[in-house]
C-alpha cells in the first residue's frame, strides 16, 4: 500500500498555512533571541538567505522568459524593444491553435468523466463497507504513483491490441484513467469531516439514497469536487508523456506541439505562450487557495 | 503525510455494501480493470513475446527481451538513468529541505504566502519550465551574455560555457522541474512537527547537529521519503527533459522505451523495458518503506 501520495494537490494534501499554532516560532524566532548574535541567529539568517536563493532559482528563468516574450529581438539575448508581435503570431499559428483546441476537448471530457467516477466512487467507498476495500483503494492509487511512461505504453499496447484507433477517444480514456484518482482522493479527504447524521436525517425524512446524495451530500462536497475537477483539468492540460503514446496524428495536444517546437530550439512564440501559461497558473493557484479557504471556513 | 489514500481511517458509520452498492461501484471497478489491470497484464505477456515481421507481436515464452536488457549497452543506459535520477533526487533534497524547513517555521501568514510562491512553479507546465533553461544555457544565451558583460569569461573562464545539450544541463533541468515536488511534502511534515520537541532536545543538551540528526530528520522522514519517491521514479523515465536539455547526446531509459514504441516498433522489447522499469519503481518504493521502518525501530530501541 503506497504511503507516498503523488497527488500534487494543493487542497487536501498540503494544507497551506494551517492556523494551528505551533511552538516552533518560539524555538526559531526570526529575530535574535538573546542579545548578541548566537548560533541560532546565524542559522536562521542562513536559512532565510537559502530560501530566498531557492525562490530566485525557481522564478528567475520563468521571469526571464516572460520578459523575452515582449522583446522584439528574435534571438533573445539583447533587449531591442517592446513588441506584442509574438503574441500576434502565436494566435495566428494554426498548428498551435489546433493543438490547443484538442487539449481543451481532451481535458474537458476527461475532467467530466474523472469528476463522475471520482466523486461517486469516493462516496460509495465512504458510505459502504466493501469486501476487498483496501485492495480497491490500492488499485485506485496505482495510476497516481505509477511512472507516466509505464501508463502510456501499457495503454498503447491495450489500444493496439483491441484495434482502437488512436485519437481523441483513446486520449480521453487515458487521461481519465490517471485523473480520476486525484478527484477521488480530494473528495475522500472532504468526506472525512462530513457529519454522518446528515445522510441519516435525509433518509429519515423520506429521501431515497440517491436523492439524499444529490440534495444533501453533494452540496457539502462541492469545494472538494471543484478542486478535484480543477486539478484533473490542469493535470490533463499539462500531460505530455501519456499523450505521446496515446495520441493519433489528428489529436496532438498543446504540450505535444510545444515539445515538438522546443526540441528544435528557441522560438519567440513559445516565450509568449509560456508567459500566458504562467499567468494562467498563477490565477489557478490563487483560485484553488481561495477555494481551500472557503472549505476550511465551512468545515 | 496527511490524507494518505490508503491510510484514511475507515468510516465507522459505513454499512455493509449490498447488491446495489456493488452495482453502483461497478463502473469504476470496470474502469480500473480495463485501463489499469488489463494493460499491465498485456505488457507483461508481451514482454515474453518477440517481434515478428512488420512489427507484429508474436506471443510466446522467451526471455530473449530480458536477456537483451542485460546487454552492457542497455545496462549502461539503465545505470546512467538511475544515476542521474539519484543525483537529481539528492540535489533536490539538499536544496529543498532547508527551504521547506524555513517556510514551515514561519508565522501562519508568512507560511501561506511563501507556500503560494512554491505552488506556482509546482503547477506551471514542466515543459515551459524546461524550455526556459534553453534560453539561459545555450551558447549565445543569457548565462554567457552575463558572464561576458561581467568580464568573467575572458578573465576567469577562457571560453563561453557550452552547457546546453550536456549532462550538466540535463541535471539542471531535472532539478529545476522536480524541486517543488520535494519542498511541498517536506514542508507538510515539517509544519506538523511539534516545536517543543526541539526545545526539549536542546534543553537536554543536544547540540544543533544532534537535534537535526535525531529529532528533525526522523520526524520529517515521511515528507523526505515522499519527496524522494516523487522525484526519483519520474526522473528515471522523464525523457522529455532529457530530450530538451540533453539533445540526442544523452540517452536515458525513457528515450529507449519511447523509441521502441514510436520508431523501432519493437513492442515486446519495449514492454520488457517497461516491466523492468516497473520493478525498479516497486523496489525503490520498498527500499524507502524499509528505510523508514528501520529508522522507527532504531528510534524505539533507544
Amino acid at each position: 500500500m503506497p504511503t507516498v501520495h503523488a497527488a500534487p494537490s494543493p487542497q487536501p494534501v498540503y494544507p497551506a498555512a494551517s492556523s494551528r499554532p505551533t511552538a516552533a516560532d518560539s524555538v526559531a524566532p526570526s529575530g535574535p533571541r538573546r542579545a548578541g548574535r548566537s548560533g541560532a541567529w546565524w542559522v536562521e539568517r542562513g536559512l532565510a538567505a537559502w530560501t530566498a536563493g531557492v525562490l530566485a532559482f525557481l522564478y528567475l528563468p520563468i521571469l526571464v522568459l516572460i520578459a523575452y516574450s515582449f522583446n522584439s529581438s528574435r534571438l533573445n539575448v539583447v533587449w531591442e524593444g517592446f513588441t506584442l508581435r509574438w503574441y500576434g503570431e502565436l494566435f495566428s499559428h494554426a498548428p498551435l491553435i489546433r493543438a490547443f483546441k484538442n487539449s481543451l476537448i481532451v481535458a474537458g471530457a476527461s475532467t467530466v468523466l474523472a469528476v463522475l467516477l471520482g466523486t461517486i466512487g469516493a462516496w460509495l467507498l465512504h458510505r459502504n463497507r466493501y469486501r476487498f476495500a483496501r485492495a480497491i483503494q490500492t488499485l485506485i492509487c496505482v495510476p497516481m504513483v505509477m511512472p507516466e511512461i509505464v501508463i502510456g505504453i501499457s495503454l498503447l499496447v491495450l489500444f493496439t491490441l483491441v484495434h482502437l484507433e488512436l485519437g481523441h477517444l483513446t486520449m480521453i480514456l487515458a487521461h481519465t484513467t490517471f485523473c480520476f484518482p486525484f478527484v477521488l482522493v480530494a473528495v475522500q479527504a472532504r468526506l472525512q469531516g462530513l457529519d454522518p447524521a446528515l445522510e441519516e436525517a435525509a433518509l429519515d425524512l423520506g429521501a431515497t439514497p440517491a436523492r439524499a446524495f444529490w440534495l444533501v451530500i453533494l452540496p457539502c462536497l462541492r469545494p472538494a469536487v471543484v478542486a478535484g475537477g480543477l486539478m484533473a483539468f490542469t493535470l490533463s492540460m499539462d500531460e505530455l508523456i501519456i499523450s505521446i503514446f496515446t495520441a493519433g496524428p489528428d489529436s496532438r495536444t498543446l504540450p505535444m506541439q510545444v515539445f515538438g517546437m522546443a526540441r528544435v530550439g528557441l522560438n519567440p512564440m513559445l516565450n509568449a505562450l509560456s508567459a500566458i501559461f504562467v499567468v494562467t497558473t498563477i490565477a489557478f493557484v490563487l483560485f484553488t487557495e481561495h477555494l481551500r479557504r472557503l472549505a476550511t471556513r465551512a468545515a | 503525510m496527511q490524507g494518505l489514500p490508503g491510510t484514511l481511517p475507515p468510516n465507522p458509520h459505513a454499512r455493509p455494501a449490498g447488491a446495489w452498492g456493488w452495482w453502483l461501484l461497478a463502473p469504476m471497478l470496470a474502469w480500473l480493470a480495463l485501463f489499469v489491470v488489463a494493460p499491465m497484464a498485456i505488457l507483461l505477456v508481451y514482454s515474453f513475446g518477440s517481434r515478428g515481421a512488420l512489427g507484429v507481436v508474436e506471443l510466446g515464452f522467451s526471455l530473449e527481451n530480458y536477456e537483451r536488457i542485460a546487454d552492457p549497452i542497455y545496462l549502461r543506459i539503465f545505470g546512467r538513468s538511475i544515476g542521474y535520477a539519484a543525483l537529481t533526487t539528492l540535489l533536490c533534497v539538499v536544496i529543498g529541505f532547508p527551504a521547506a524547513w524555513f517556510i514551515a517555521r514561519r508565522s501562519p501568514e508568512w507560511r501561506g504566502r511563501l507556500l503560494l510562491l512554491v505552488m506556482v512553479p509546482f503547477w506551471t507546465s514542466f515543459l515551459i519550465r524546461t524550455y526556459a533553461w534553453i534560453a539561459i544555457l545555450r551558447s549565445e544565451g543569457l548565462l554567457n551574455a552575463v558572464l561576458k558583460s561581467s568580464g568573467v569569461v575572458p578573465h576567469v573562464l577562457p571560453a563561453p560555457l557550452d552547457l546546453l545539450y550536456t549532462p550538466t544541463a540535463v541535471v539542471i533541468g531535472l532539478v529545476y522541474v522536480y524541486l517543488p515536488f520535494v519542498i511541498l511534502p517536506v514542508y507538510a511534515s515539517a509544519e506538523k512537527l511539534d516545536g517543543t520537541l526541539l526545545e526539549a532536545a536542546q534543553d537536554l543538551g543536544a547540540g544543533p547537529l544532534r537535534v537535526f540528526r535525531e529529532v528533525i530528520v526522523p520526524l520529517t522522514w515521511p515528507g523526505i521519503a515522499a519527496g524522494m519517491m516523487l522525484v526519483f521514479v519520474p526522473a528515471i523515465g522523464m525523457f522529455a527533459v532529457t530530450d530538451l536539455m540533453g539533445g540526442a547526446r544523452v540517452s536515458m531509459i525513457g528515450n529507449v522505451i519511447h523509441n521502441q514504441f514510436t520508431r523501432a516498433l519493437n513492442f515486446p522489447f519495449g514492454a520488457a523495458l517497461g516491466v523492468v522499469f516497473t520493478l525498479l519503481f516497486v523496489l525503490s518504493y520498498a527500499l524507502l518503506l524499509w528505510l523508514g521502518r528501520r529508522r522507527d525501530e532504531t528510534a524505539k530501541a533507544r
